[in-house]
């Protein structure tokens, strides 16, 4: 074990306690009685949970590629699952993200959210935990436990407090999402049975043959397009979010996107090496067309929270796009590009959710013209606007542009297409900013045609303040973010080199046709 | 003298930021306000004149502010070009600051406040272009400029104001992202790093293993990624963009914004790819009839255009391809007629805006038939517009001249018979757009709505404002026409080596 894990010597075992004191927490919340009391309950939960994750960052060792905070316990000895725990450079960022998140997500449905706010809070709770645990767990099963008990309560948070539409939504949330978690399943049970171990960190090190990779690959690969979402597997997405409440648009869009992004990272690269390179090209491609169709398809929304659904899409493409040009550039664009899209995703839905709060309206031209009457509000929306279309100085511009190097030093053809993403994300964006602040307004307020809106209060504006300083954070000092993620980055390079070389020899022959089309295109993408 | 790391360089592009933050705070105080906007403009081109002596000496200022990734970050350098291009701007920016109050008070525009806060934002951005010593700090405030520029054109918030922002935004926008973006990207693929070569014309940054088509595709994405410079095709954001207030007109998109574009075509030029690499592959000789082209097309539409300011901004086109075409025709003759003209024409080029602008607030009046004879009302305008049109013909002492002399000088030097035929027929063409405004004011009919006993319309306090900067800024463009020495020897400074 020691080969793999540092073991935790901070003076509380962090990781058990990051996915404990929501769930105390969770279930304290039953005994508590009056809405301000839930909230602030909620407030102080989530907000214990980011203080005791802090030391995450700080007592990091950026050195190492092992799994650093570990935890060790028999669970079930005679199938040989136990209960480990442990977070890398690609995983700590995104538990981060999580607990910092919580509590923005607690604020920005203060009031928001109008009935049911003890099982609102219960299930938020809730959901914080099994977030947490998907990115801590180094051990399949437990992965995947966390990985299934995040569905209910973002099922519950769609069905219980969503819009109109809110039962299609949920329900089309939870089978999609579902059918990905049963080839998830599958796989797991597979490599187990193959291995003997559900230990992530030693699956890694197992070689399979090239056939059975590809099985592995497409059951993980298909669990983890769903729910990045990769087209065509999206369309699940611009219905949640249109329907989900604020805190669960914010949830969907920080936080379960990178599930996919990371289960990527974690399983399909490292364990299916050799799959993973024959198959690039495709993934690159579907890559590509996400990048394309999310920035195309938002590009003719009407509704603000459906646009930035889809522009999601797109940006997760990016993500996906920079993963599978498996370089260095690449993946460290991938992760922060992760972190960004959290940021500025999250805080342009707690945009619309402020501003639905008063007009009651998500629809583009009900909410025109505020320039005028939110002074504040507008600059919040043109900040995290312009940090979507990866404005210079902004936080996405950073990972943009890393995938952007990444993808035109390896193809130059590939990073042309990324372009067009670049391009239409501008188009989208702009126009809903110009639409929302400027419309055709005369520069004047009519008094009568519209309702006096209210600028920001003091919470509203506390809530946005602080993701825009992680907008300028990261835009212009990336190092803190960046350095973290080295030694792994460089640990799951070198995994994928050695996973390639030892591939059995002449293991195209089976499928010397399809290798044929992969190396045309890959010798079509390299301009050869 | 070396190179001196200190943070003082970052005062130029910050003072017009914090400006326009101390204009938002007293938005309720108008009087107030505009002093700030004076103030800051004043500050500002003190600064730059501060670097100044340090620069003569042979020395520089160089700071880094932050660094995103090894080769990228906000850097920030002085050298000839930026500081011509920095004390240019700064200093109109101060006649402008004056201009403003009279142009804003006399059409008693709205949202004043507004007005001045994007416009000494966008004038902070020129200024961090101007000193910034890499591709990403450039194409930071480049973008920083386009975006505090669309309230500016969009300011009348009428359906002709709406329809020009739209389109300047879209040209500008689609052309950083879809040229500009893969070209700094493909910069950074292919040298490993976006510092610029400052203080070496020559070689630039590329590796000499570089690809000859991927340099070639590199720079003419960069060349039409630099959208506001105006080369044609996408030059049609320019006169889209003459819709804004006056004020707008004359610093951004004749001086300010422009200028960015060209001086970032220039620095690109010069620093990135470097004399010696645009020379062995063609490239220069490939932009100077691109500029050329731009410069006669863009003239002969301006002969056909009948509203002043549509005039003038096509002429804008034109004189702005002529710093393009100076730069790449890559010799030291060439390149100083292109740098000086980002004086000459600046100083010219406000002037006249400035005319068209008093004349509007004056007589209400856009189009160049409808102002037979208001010469004889506006007489200190008129003779500014005739100076400044000389400027722009090219004619002995005024500081067009200087830039003529120099780019013809240039032609010769390469034995370009063409290139120097074009600088011919352009001033014969910017000669028969300028004189008939010129010649209609003095000598032309009065149109049939005039006042024929409307006297001397100079004298009020408000048109003082706008007149005397106008008037000066004329005056100082038979200055430079006649004493070019500074100008010639900064960038004597970066062209010798």
């Amino acid at each position: 074990m020691e080969q793999y894990l540092i073991y935790n010597t901070l003076s509380y075992p962090i990781l058990t306690v990051l996915v404990c004191v929501p769930i105390f927490g969770a279930i304290i919340t039953l005994a508590i009685r009056g809405d301000r009391n839930l909230k602030i309950w909620g407030m102080l939960v989530t907000l214990l949970t980011a203080v005791l994750s802090l030391p995450l960052y700080s007592s990091f060792d950026l050195t190492t590629a092992k799994y650093q905070f570990a935890e060790f316990s028999d669970w079930i000895p005679f199938v040989n699952i136990d209960y480990v725990l442990g977070v890398d450079g690609i995983s700590v960022l995104l538990v981060l993200l999580t607990t910092l998140v919580m509590p923005l997500c607690i604020l920005c449905s203060w009031t928001y959210i109008q009935e049911r706010f003890k099982e609102f809070i219960c299930v938020l709770l809730l959901m914080e935990a099994s977030m947490i645990g998907v990115f801590i767990s180094l051990n399949t099963v437990l992965f995947f436990i966390f990985w299934e008990a995040m569905l209910v309560p973002m099922y519950l948070i769609i069905a219980v407090w969503g819009g109109p539409r809110k039962d299609y939504a949920s329900i089309k949330f939870f089978l999609y999402t579902l059918i990905g978690s049963i080839f998830l399943f599958v796989a797991i049970i597979a490599l187990y049975v193959t291995t003997g171990t559900f230990f992530i960190p030693e699956l890694m090190t197992h070689h399979y043959s090239f056939s059975y990779q590809m099985w592995i690959f497409w059951a993980f690969t298909l669990a983890f397009a769903i729910k990045v979402p990769m087209w065509p597997l999206h369309t699940w997405l611009p219905a949640a979010h249109v329907e989900a409440p604020t805190a669960g648009s914010v949830i969907l869009a920080s936080i379960l996107l990178k599930m996919g992004g990371y289960g990527f990272l974690r399983f399909c690269l490292p364990m299916v090496p050799g799959a993973t390179v024959y198959c690039m090209p495709y993934l690159i491609a579907l890559s590509l067309m996400s990048i394309i169709f999310g920035g195309y398809l938002a590009l003719g929304q009407t509704d603000i929270k459906r646009l930035i659904a889809y522009s999601s899409v797109g940006h997760m493409g990016f993500v996906t796009l920079g993963i599978f040009l498996l370089n260095d550039a690449g993946i460290k664009g991938a992760i922060l590009q992760m972190i960004n899209h959290g940021i500025t995703t999250g805080a342009l839905f707690i945009c619309v959710g402020i501003i639905y709060e008063r007009t009651h309206s998500r629809e583009i031209s009900d909410n025109s013209a505020l320039g005028m009457m939110m002074p504040i509000y507008v600059t919040f929306l043109v900040i995290f606007s312009l940090s979507s279309l990866a404005f210079p100085g902004t936080n996405s511009f950073v990972g943009e542009f890393l995938v952007l190097v990444s993808s035109f030093s390896k193809y130059k053809v590939v990073g042309g297409f990324a372009v067009i993403g670049a391009i239409l994300a501008a188009a989208y964006m702009l126009r809903l900013v110009q639409k929302m602040v400027w419309a055709d307004s005369d520069g004047h307020i009519h008094h009568g045609e519209k309702p006096h809106l209210s600028d920001l209060n003091f919470r509203e504006t506390a809530t946005l303040a602080f993701l825009a300083i992680f907008v300028f954070w990261i835009g212009f000092h990336p190092a803190p973010f960046l350095k973290v993620m080295d030694a792994s980055t460089t640990h799951l390079l070198e995994q994928l080199e050695s996973g390639m070389n030892v591939l059995p020899a002449g293991h195209g022959e089976p499928h010397a046709i399809l290798n044929g089309v992969g190396e045309s295109i890959k010798n079509l993408l390299a301009l050869k | 003298m070396e190179t001196i790391i200190t943070s003082k360089i970052v005062l130029t592009p910050l003072i017009p930021l914090v400006t326009a933050l101390l204009i938002m705070a007293s938005k309720n105080k108008p009087n107030l306000r505009e002093t700030w906007s004076v103030c800051g403009a004043v500050l500002t081109f003190l600064s730059v004149v501060y670097f100044l002596p340090r620069l003569l000496g042979g020395g520089s200022y160089e700071y880094t502010m932050f660094t995103l990734y090894p080769g990228v970050s906000v850097k920030f350098q002085l050298d000839g070009l930026g500081i011509l291009f920095a004390g240019t701007s700064s200093f109109l920016w101060i006649m402008a600051g004056f201009y403003c109050m009279g142009y804003m008070r006399g059409l008693d525009e709205h949202a004043q406040t507004r007005f001045y806060f994007c416009y000494a934002v966008a004038v902070g951005g020129a200024m961090g272009a101007a000193f910034s010593a890499n591709l990403f700090t450039l194409y930071l405030f480049y973008e920083i400029v386009s975006i505090f520029t669309y309230p500016l054109v969009a300011h009348h918030q009428d359906e002709e104001g709406y329809f020009g922002g739209r389109k300047y935004i879209v040209y500008l926008m689609f052309a950083s992202k879809a040229f500009l973006l893969p070209a700094m990207v493909l910069v950074y693929v292919q040298c490993g790093t976006l510092d610029f070569a400052i203080g070496n014309v020559a070689s630039g940054i590329f590796p000499h293993t570089a690809s000859p088509l991927l340099v070639k595709i590199t720079y003419i994405l960069c060349i039409f990624g630099f959208a506001k410079a105006a080369l044609m095709p996408i030059h049609g954001w320019l006169p889209a963009a003459m819709v804004a207030p006056t004020p707008v007109s004359a610093l951004l998109h004749a001086v300010v914004v422009v200028k960015v574009g060209v001086f970032s075509v220039a620095r690109v030029m010069l620093s990135v790819f470097g004399v010696n690499l645009l020379d062995q592959l063609g490239l220069g000789t490939f932009t100077a009839y691109l500029a050329s082209f731009t410069i006669i097309v863009a003239s002969m539409i301006a002969l056909t255009q009948n509203n002043l300011k549509m005039r003038l901004a096509y002429s804008t086109v034109s004189q702005l391809s002529y710093i393009i075409l100076g730069v790449a025709m890559l010799t030291p003759n060439s390149i100083t007629g292109g740098i000086i003209h980002i004086t000459n024409h600046a100083f010219a080029k406000i002037t006249l805006f400035f005319c068209a602008g008093a004349i509007f607030v004056v007589t209400r009046k856009k189009n160049v038939s409808e102002m037979g004879g208001i010469g004889w009302n506006m007489p200190f305008t008129m003779i500014a517009f005739g100076l400044a049109s000389l400027s722009m013909i090219g004619v002995p002492p005024v500081s067009g001249f200087v830039t003529k002399w120099f780019l013809a000088l240039g032609t010769l030097d390469i034995n370009n018979t063409i290139l120097l035929s074009v600088i011919l027929v352009s001033s014969l063409l910017n000669a028969g757009y300028f004189v008939p405004v010129f010649y209609t004011s003095f000598f032309g009919k009065r149109s049939p709505g005039d006042n024929p006993s409307m006297g001397f319309q100079e004298g009020s306090p408000l048109i003082m404002l706008m007149v005397i900067p106008l008037f000066f800024t004329a005056v100082a463009s038979v200055l430079f026409g006649i004493y070019p020495d500074l100008f010639l020897k900064i960038i004597n400074l970066m062209v010798a080596r």
